[in-house]
């Protein structure tokens, strides 16, 4: 399979799985993007040398995709898949900053290996959590969430037309990618510059169907909004979500909660 | 007044590259009428449709729509009374599912939220995809996404119905019911079309265009009858008005 059919399989198996019914399902889409916009700002707050504080926000993607259906396998896949602008980003930090910072049983670790490995855990939760978002929630769910926060309306048409064709868009490059190998002999014709004309003539496409596409919505009475009229209904319980999570992350960022647990199990005082 | 008749006359347009695709285009559609416009690629078919609903103002002639002039001004009400169903239906449906697709246009005409509701439900249920309607349009069939296009217009509640190439890209029980659901209809329906049995089979009367220019207008039987005037337009007999290629009946 190419990796564009990959790709596009993966944001479809997301997509399906956003359609299952579980009490995360139905949770006010409201609630769960407030609830990982906190999670998210919270996670990147800390100092840059944390670690063991990050650890507990792990409960959150984790219980979410426990209760929402989503499996652990495709979850760490599509985390796999992200990482390594993550991995590239922090990759400097262990050169630079060699300055020993901590003690493990007599080997000195640097600060640099300690802030990557804050980074990576950092971007580990906060893709975790989105992951998780989407696949409980839909794309359109977090669109519409969104737009009732009144985030602007071009954004949030943006958005949403970007999500819809993106399968339109992966199907037709899958096309040209399949007629160009089926004519490149060996290696000929699948070098760097057919590349580029296939990419200059996707977007040529693009720019005809974004055309008809317009088209299509003026005369349906399109003015620039995109009005939804799905309801949305904020019960007692999606509040209480919203809250709990967020009363949760808050408390874990100015506590430390890992050392608390662990000054408990050992009976030292912390 | 009757909202639902179409008058076309001296119409012209020339895009900015200088083609011009239509010359001198004139015709009248009656209360309730079926019309097939045929013609060649390129014959200017899709230029004349976009100008019966606004996406373009006539630059020389005029288009009237029940009595209403299409012009910038009047746009609102001329989109109101002519629905357009696209060629290519992942065109037309870009929200996240089909009652949403469907509820688009009414939530733009400012309708409350029970009404649209109820247009979606009544749309979807007349082209028979009430059962698709939580579904996601891109994980529809070529054949349910062509019927769920049309309700998308339907749910406007337009007086008329114009259609670009209803029956491309289809399977052949997909297509019989298609045409099955355009012949049921009431409205003043306006479709181009290469498929001419279907025009045949669904208009009384056609309109044959070529380069530009209406060269002929009248019974689709006569039409489809006059060989060297199809031949003239880059046409063919539709195989309803061959001679039986076993027995040769008919010819």
């Amino acid at each position: 399979m190419s990796s564009v059919a990959a790709g596009l399989s993966t944001v479809d198996r997301l997509d399906r799985l956003a359609r299952q019914d579980t009490a995360v399902h139905r949770v006010d889409p409201r609630a769960k993007v407030v609830a990982t916009a906190v999670f998210i700002v919270c996670v990147v707050s800390f100092d840059r040398y944390e670690v063991l504080g990050l650890l507990p926000f792990v409960v959150f993607p984790m219980v979410l995709a426990a209760e929402g259906g989503v499996p652990f396998g495709f979850l760490g896949r599509l985390l796999l898949l992200v990482s390594p602008f993550a991995l590239l980003v922090g990759a400097f930090n262990p050169l630079l900053d060699r300055e020993v910072l901590v003690q493990v049983g007599g080997v000195g670790i640097a600060g640099g290996w300690v802030s990557y490995a804050s980074i990576l855990l950092r971007f580990l939760l906060t893709a975790a959590a989105a992951l998780v978002l989407t696949a409980t929630t839909s794309f359109a769910g977090v669109c519409l969430a969104l737009e009732r926060f009144r985030v602007p309306d071009v954004l949030v048409t943006q958005l949403l037309l970007l999500y819809r064709y993106i399968f339109v868009l992966g199907d037709e490059a899958l096309r040209m990618a399949r007629a160009r190998s089926l004519r490149a002999v060996g290696r000929r014709g699948m070098g760097m510059r057919v590349y580029a004309q296939m990419l200059g003539q996707l977007l040529l496409r693009t720019f005809a169907r974004a055309q008809r596409l317009y088209l299509a919505m003026k005369c349906r009475g399109f003015d620039g909004r995109v009005r939804i009229a799905r309801r949305l209904q904020l019960r007692a319980a999606d509040v209480a979500f919203a809250a709990g999570w967020s009363a949760a992350f808050v408390l874990f960022r100015f506590i430390d909660v890992t050392s608390l647990l662990g000054g408990l199990v050992t009976g030292g005082g912390g | 007044m009757s909202h639902h008749t179409i008058s076309v006359a001296g119409l012209g347009f020339a895009y900015p590259d200088g083609t011009r695709a239509l010359d001198g285009v004139s015709f009248e559609v009656g209360h309730g009428e079926a019309i097939a416009v045929v013609g060649a690629n390129g014959a200017g078919k899709s230029t004349l449709l976009m100008h019966l609903n606004g996406l373009l103002t006539p630059s020389e002639g005029s288009v009237d729509i029940g009595g209403t002039p299409v012009t910038k001004g009047t746009l609102d009400v001329i989109r109101r009374t002519v629905g357009m169903v696209f060629q290519d239906p992942d065109d037309q449906l870009f929200m996240p599912t089909v009652a949403e697709d469907v509820g688009f246009g009414p939530l733009n005409l400012g309708l409350p939220p029970e009404d649209v509701g109820r247009r979606v439900d009544e749309a979807l249920a007349r082209v028979g995809a009430a059962h698709l309607k939580e579904r996601p349009p891109y994980h529809l069939s070529g054949g349910e996404k062509r019927v769920v296009a049309i309700a998308t217009v339907l749910a406007m509640e337009p007086a008329i119905l114009v259609m670009d190439e209803p029956s491309s890209g289809l399977d052949p029980r997909a297509r019989r019911r298609v045409l099955g659901l355009l012949r049921s209809f009431a409205h003043t329906r306006i479709v181009a079309t290469h498929d001419l049995d279907l025009a045949a089979e669904l208009c009384e009367r056609t309109i044959v265009m070529d380069r530009g220019r209406v060269v002929a207008d009248g019974p689709t039987g006569a039409v489809f009858r006059d060989d060297d005037l199809l031949a003239s337009a880059g046409l063919e007999r539709p195989a309803a008005f061959r001679p039986c290629p076993v027995c040769g009946a008919g010819a």
